[in-house]
């Protein structure tokens, strides 16, 4: 399989961390770590308004959508992109080419200079995080990714007959 | 590019419905959702025409339970099959880890078929990806239709490699989960090899 992702406790923490940092910093109602894929790493703050789920998968289309434009202009990408609503505004950027930050802020409350200034310094900061979590990912796939063990394999197995009737 | 999160002990797989236009990659898609328990799946994302010709994807996330303490999802994702939308399809092919390709049995669809296989190979080769390393298998749709090419003429022309194939009445839920059920058991055995 394509290279994958995997988060070992103590890098998710230390993303955690960052993220709430990045938060309480900019005083934004959310933060978001999607994978370029379209999954949820993880979030921070008030997100329990928010289906997560669609929302990760639509801003990595999204983001991707807009590499495209670049592509089509010259550019390589578009490093970040900003989304103004009349309340709630959206600021995404890159981490490491990988893995995709949100801020969603309310504009009443946090202001876009900040929000930039400050994720631009969280996506420095996570990257040295996540080139660890690369690296040891490519060291895991050279000797064969660890999997879940056979017990997981039948699990899941009869899990998805039961479900997929 | 499966997601294995140990902290939050979650794992998310992405599968991706891919196709020639109108074969009813979208109508698959359509029937999980509509057999699913509620508490099992997420919203069903079209991103669509007015016309319900799927223009950059659908999305719908299904959830399998707890397994071994971690909380197992498949993304399920489909493509626009008509042939300029290809920059979406590359996109939407990011990460994946298990492809099913829905083939239209119609006699007149037989080209459009072998062309958007072919596509799906150029487009995995673009992200470093070959077909034969992937949890691929194959769905012939529209088994009901009565001007259909004969299931060893569609496996000579579009299964080289005899991956599992099913056929299939997708409108009426015939073999769509047959389907979903080989690809994502092939993906949890690919996981552990």
């Amino acid at each position: 399989m394509g290279s994958d992702l995997n988060i070992l406790e103590a890098q998710f923490w230390a993303v955690n961390d960052i993220l709430n940092k990045l938060l309480n910093a900019t005083n934004a109602t959310a933060v978001l770590l999607i994978d370029k894929a379209g999954q949820l790493i993880t979030s921070a703050g008030n997100t329990s308004t928010i289906d997560l789920t669609a929302f990760a998968s639509l801003a990595a289309a999204d983001f991707a959508a807009t590499s495209q434009l670049a592509l089509l202009i010259g550019e390589k990408e578009f490093s970040t992109l900003f989304h103004q609503g009349e309340r709630e505004s959206l600021y995404v950027c890159m981490v490491e080419s990988r893995v995709i930050l949100v801020v969603i802020f309310n504009s009443t409350k946090a202001t876009l200079g900040l929000v930039r200034v400050k994720a631009n310094q969280a996506s420095t900061e996570l990257s040295k995080i996540f080139r660890a979590i690369f690296e040891q990912i490519e060291r895991q796939m050279k000797g064969g990714l660890p999997g879940l063990g056979e017990d997981f394999t039948q699990e899941a197995e009869s899990e998805i007959d039961n479900l997929f009737k | 590019m499966s997601v294995i999160n140990y902290a939050s002990r979650e794992i998310t797989f992405k599968i991706v419905y891919y196709g020639p236009g109108l074969g009813g990659k979208t109508t698959n898609i359509k029937y999980i959702y509509s057999k699913v328990a509620p508490n099992m799946k997420g919203k069903l994302i079209s991103l669509a025409t007015e016309l319900d010709r799927t223009l950059f994807f659908d999305f719908l996330p299904v959830e399998i339970g707890e397994i071994k303490g971690f909380k197992t999802r498949f993304h399920l994702y489909t493509v626009p099959g008509q042939v300029y939308y290809n920059a979406s399809r590359k996109i939407i092919l990011k990460g994946v880890d298990g492809i099913v390709f829905v083939a239209d049995s119609q006699i007149e669809r037989l080209e459009d078929n072998v062309e958007s296989m072919e596509n799906l190979y150029e487009n995995l080769a673009a992200h470093g990806l070959d077909i034969r390393n992937i949890p691929f298998v194959i769905q012939y749709n529209k088994r009901d239709l009565p001007n259909i090419t004969p299931i060893e003429e569609l496996e000579r022309l579009l299964n080289p490699t005899k991956v599992p194939s099913f056929e299939a009445i997708a409108i009426q839920g015939v073999g769509v989960f047959e389907t979903l059920k080989a690809v994502s058991k092939m993906i949890i055995r690919e996981m552990n090899k």
